[in-house]
């Protein structure tokens, strides 16, 4: 092996591996703080995750959802950006979505409602990211500082809208009346059914499919068109990409609306799939969810499928364990998310150092 | 030998980074109070040593002795109390402090800084006068020419008690007659007892300055000479290992047609700031035209608009048939696809990306052309293939095109960098710093390299710090000062010592002027 794969290995592989395991083990040490025994939670909580179909659905569900805003975090990354504003971006976009399937004519074919609703959640994302990145772009004002404002600016606004203007006549509850059945996501549970396999029930639908579908384009578009290289080049060396004729504010620009359309995704598995209306809070923590899924998935669509799936094992067996186990709370999720941030984002490259340490004898062996 | 007056003493001293052997059981013996080269290769491993000397880096196994005191430092802070300062490539200082606060960074004292600031201005002046190194200390730093400030950072080692200097290519963005101001005071410190270490790769400056010279080459030290008994060619050789031609033998220039026309141009840097003004001059097809200066009077600015990335704020160029003014820009993409190459000055940070393969490197500015995208497809097989062919036309080493490009030497990333803009057989060439940070094995490719354009009927404008380069390269030579073109030669008439008059000549003027204000 070269010294170069080996290093691509250590970065791509072990340091990850490494960071979760270090923030399990922290995670462990939380629960022997609060009396409860780390070994028994492990088995809860992957019993929750995996155990039985109903949990398997739910993980997977959850995992669609950190499948949309990783990709949308790491394809800002690309361009040197870091995108917070994941949260709101999927807020607008579910409002796109929402849109489409409240006021399209109902007896059209879900074959074209479903595409025009994805089509609303990647506008109305990229309309919301638009903004911080022209300031960023032209105005110098930073875009963490934005993004992050604009989650706030999203949360106002829909909670204005679902008050004021979409909520149905004579409900008490902020959220709009049902969407039309043409514009639902089928559940897996049916689309099963329908082949006389029988499962158990789950939010679980057909935009798992629709995110490994945008991972692979994501995947396509920044390593094999003239455009991702672009971006790539820009995050790397913006003097490198004006050199080369790059502009890297239309690059913000455009990057920002591409990472900001992704993270409107995760409207069509909450709205399309599962709740068939919009409501308040459907994004709630899946944006900053998105945030450790692409650190952790070094942005890359395969690394944040896995990162994914990780979150998505956290979010159903951590609910389950809360269920079962009298003194952990429901926010031991944001416990392990928050530790798992911290051991794969801010330390990342912790072990970096020994490991190159200890394949150095192997090295030399060569 | 003499054990008492040896300064410094290496044994042994052995440093991996990872793979990379980088000081190879290194010995070394510096007497007290002689100036000392180190010459070498780039990566040959003279700045790790030095490293090692000055606490930055631990030496895997080996001794140090300093006045023979058994050394191993964990931190500069180690280094400066056993009596060793260091002098970076870089200077080291806060541009917005003035020169006193500067010295006393880092050994400030108490909570308040009066006292310390009382005491440096005695010890200074004091320095000052016993080895000519006169400085205002009560000026900030970054009004200082940069000859001043590489003075300041001598003071500041001395002032920490420095009894060895270590300076690293000292006289990189010196003008000749800065050079000689230098030189004068190393003399003056000699005489006072202290020990200097000049690393540098100017062969004529060991020749000139030093007592004694150590060569190194790929980690290991390769000999040790006193100065009086070796030559340039002998150094050379030893550096990389075989007989080099020094001198490029080249023919007389075919001047044709002028391809580009710069007329009266004037221009602003990215920070706004007016760095070139009423620059005239034309390029002709067949002739290299070198730009001579000390870094920073202008050059770099307009080599970027020249190359599309800076806008003009007067003036016009006329380039292969287009007309660039204020008004119409043609962007660096543009001006690729007209017939206009760029190497860039900054090689590290605009000509290559440290992260991106070879072969994506190898695609900077021409990520759009036909050949290699089928529809939205960017063909990765072709991109590689292009690179491949273009490392084996220009040599570079490894011919990988998926190793890393900051995993090449200095040398082959240059090489590789020079191979994309040739190779695409544009008509008039843009070169800055053609063989900055390269090895010498390296240099005397690529010069070849440039020399085969311009016979083969390019434009070149070459822009260089190294004003041995534009004299052995260029067929005319005009030379900046302060944003404005302070001389025009042909290169056979050219000398040293004029062009450095014409480098420093509104440097002096200034300065004269800046006294009269006072």
């Amino acid at each position: 092996m070269t010294r170069d794969r080996r290093l691509s290995w250590i970065n791509g592989l072990l340091l990850p591996l490494f960071n979760v395991l270090t923030a399990f083990l922290a995670t462990a040490i939380v629960f022997i703080l609060i009396n409860v025994n780390p070994i028994e939670a492990t088995k809860i909580l992957i019993y929750g995750a995996f155990g039985y179909e109903e949990g398997i659905g739910y993980t997977l569900y959850y995992t669609t959802n950190f499948i949309f805003t990783g990709l949308a975090v790491a394809v800002a990354f690309h361009a040197g950006l870091f995108n917070i504003g994941g949260e709101g971006q999927a807020y607008v976009g579910g409002l796109g979505t929402a849109l489409v399937a409240l006021y399209i004519d109902p007896t059209l074919s879900a074959w074209l409602i479903i595409p025009l609703g994805i089509f609303g959640g990647l506008l109305f994302g990229a309309m919301w990211a638009i903004i911080p990145a022209y300031l960023q772009a032209y105005r110098g004002s930073h875009i963490v500082i934005t993004t992050i404002m604009f989650n706030f600016l999203a949360s106002a606004l829909m909670v204005y809208l679902l008050v004021h203007v979409l909520r149905e006549m004579g409900q008490m509850s902020p959220q709009s009346k049902d969407f039309p059945d043409s514009a639902w996501i089928p559940f897996v549970h049916e689309v099963f059914a329908g082949m006389g396999i029988k499962i158990a029930q789950s939010p679980l639908n057909l935009s798992i499919f629709i995110a490994l579908i945008f991972s692979a384009l994501v995947w396509f578009f920044l390593w094999h068109t003239r455009w991702g290289f672009a971006i790539r080049a820009t995050g790397k060396s913006n003097d490198a990409a004006v050199y080369s004729g790059i502009n890297p504010k239309k690059i913000i620009v455009v990057t920002m609306c591409i990472s900001g359309a992704l993270a409107g995704l995760v409207g069509i598995n909450e709205l399309m799939g599962v709740q068939h209306r919009l409501l308040l809070d459907f994004n709630y923590g899946y944006g900053f969810g998105g945030i450790a899924v692409a650190l952790m998935g070094r942005n890359h669509p395969i690394g944040i499928i896995i990162a994914a799936l990780l979150f998505g094992i956290l979010y159903q067996g951590g609910m389950d364990l809360a269920f079962e186990m009298q003194n952990v709370s429901r926010h031991i999720i944001v416990v392990m998310q928050g530790l798992v941030i911290l051991f794969c984002g801010g330390l990342e490259y912790l072990y970096r150092p020994i490991l190159i340490r200890f394949l150095a004898p192997i090295e030399a062996s060569e | 030998m003499d054990q008492s007056n040896i300064a410094i003493e290496l044994t042994d001293v052995d440093k991996h980074f990872g793979a990379v052997h980088a000081n190879d059981k290194v010995n070394l013996s510096v007497k007290t109070g002689t100036i000392h080269g180190i010459v070498g290769e780039n990566g040959a491993g003279k700045s790790t040593l030095m490293s090692i000397l000055y606490g930055f880096y631990q030496a895997d196994s080996g001794q140090i002795k300093v006045f023979n005191k058994q050394f191993r430092a964990t931190s500069s802070r180690q280094s400066i109390e056993a009596g060793i300062g260091m002098v970076h490539q870089h200077f080291m200082l806060v541009d917005n402090f003035t020169v006193l606060e500067n010295v006393i960074l880092g050994s400030e004292g108490g909570a308040l800084i009066t006292e310390s600031l009382d005491k440096a201005r005695i010890e200074l002046t004091r320095l000052a006068k016993e080895y000519g190194l006169e400085v205002e200390l009560d000026v900030p730093v970054e009004s200082l020419s940069v000859g001043m400030q590489q003075r300041v950072e001598i003071l500041k080692g001395l002032y920490k008690g420095a009894k060895v200097l270590i300076l690293d290519e000292p006289t990189g963005v010196l003008t000749p007659q800065e050079s000689d101001e230098l030189f004068r005071i190393f003399e003056a410190l000699k005489k006072q007892g202290v020990t200097i270490i000049l690393i540098t790769h100017k062969l004529r400056e060991i020749m000139n300055i030093t007592d004694h010279v150590s060569v190194m080459r790929a980690g290991k030290m390769v000999a040790h000479r006193q100065t009086s008994e070796t030559n340039p060619e002998e150094l050379a050789e030893l550096m990389i290992g075989r007989k080099v031609l020094l001198n490029i033998n080249k023919t007389k220039a075919k001047s044709g047609p002028p391809l580009l026309v710069a007329n009266n141009l004037e221009i602003h840097n990215e920070q706004g700031l007016k760095r070139v003004s009423e620059v005239s001059f034309e390029a002709r097809s067949g002739e290299i035209l070198g730009i001579a200066g000390v870094t920073g009077n202008g050059q770099g600015t307009l080599l970027k608009a020249l190359a599309g990335i800076l806008p003009l704020s007067k003036g016009s160029i006329k380039i292969l048939g287009e007309t660039i003014s204020p008004e119409i820009t043609l962007n660096p993409e543009q001006l690729r696809n007209l017939g206009v190459a760029h190497v860039p000055e900054d090689r590290q940070r605009m000509g290559m990306i440290a992260d991106f393969s070879a072969s994506e490197t190898a695609l900077l500015g021409y990520h759009n052309d036909k050949e290699i995208n089928q529809g939205i497809w960017l063909k990765r097989s072709s991109v590689k293939a292009n690179c491949e062919s273009i490392m084996e036309a220009f040599d570079v080493r490894p011919t990988n095109p998926d190793l890393k490009s900051s995993n090449f030497s200095g040398g082959n990333q240059q090489k590789l960098i020079l191979a994309r803009e040739f190779e695409r057989d544009p008509e008039v060439l843009i070169i800055g710093q053609p063989t900055r940070g390269v090895d010498i094995g390296a240099i005397e490719f690529i010069r070849k390299r440039i020399i085969e354009m311009r016979d083969a009927g390019k434009a070149i404008i070459l822009i260089s710090v190294e004003l041995e380069e534009i004299m052995s390269l260029s067929d005319r030579i005009i030379v900046m000062c302060d944003g404005e073109i302070t001389g025009t030669v042909d290169a056979s008439d050219a000398d040293e010592a004029t062009l450095g008059m014409m480098m420093a000549n509104a440097l002096i003027s200034q300065e004269k002027s800046n006294e009269a204000q006072l």
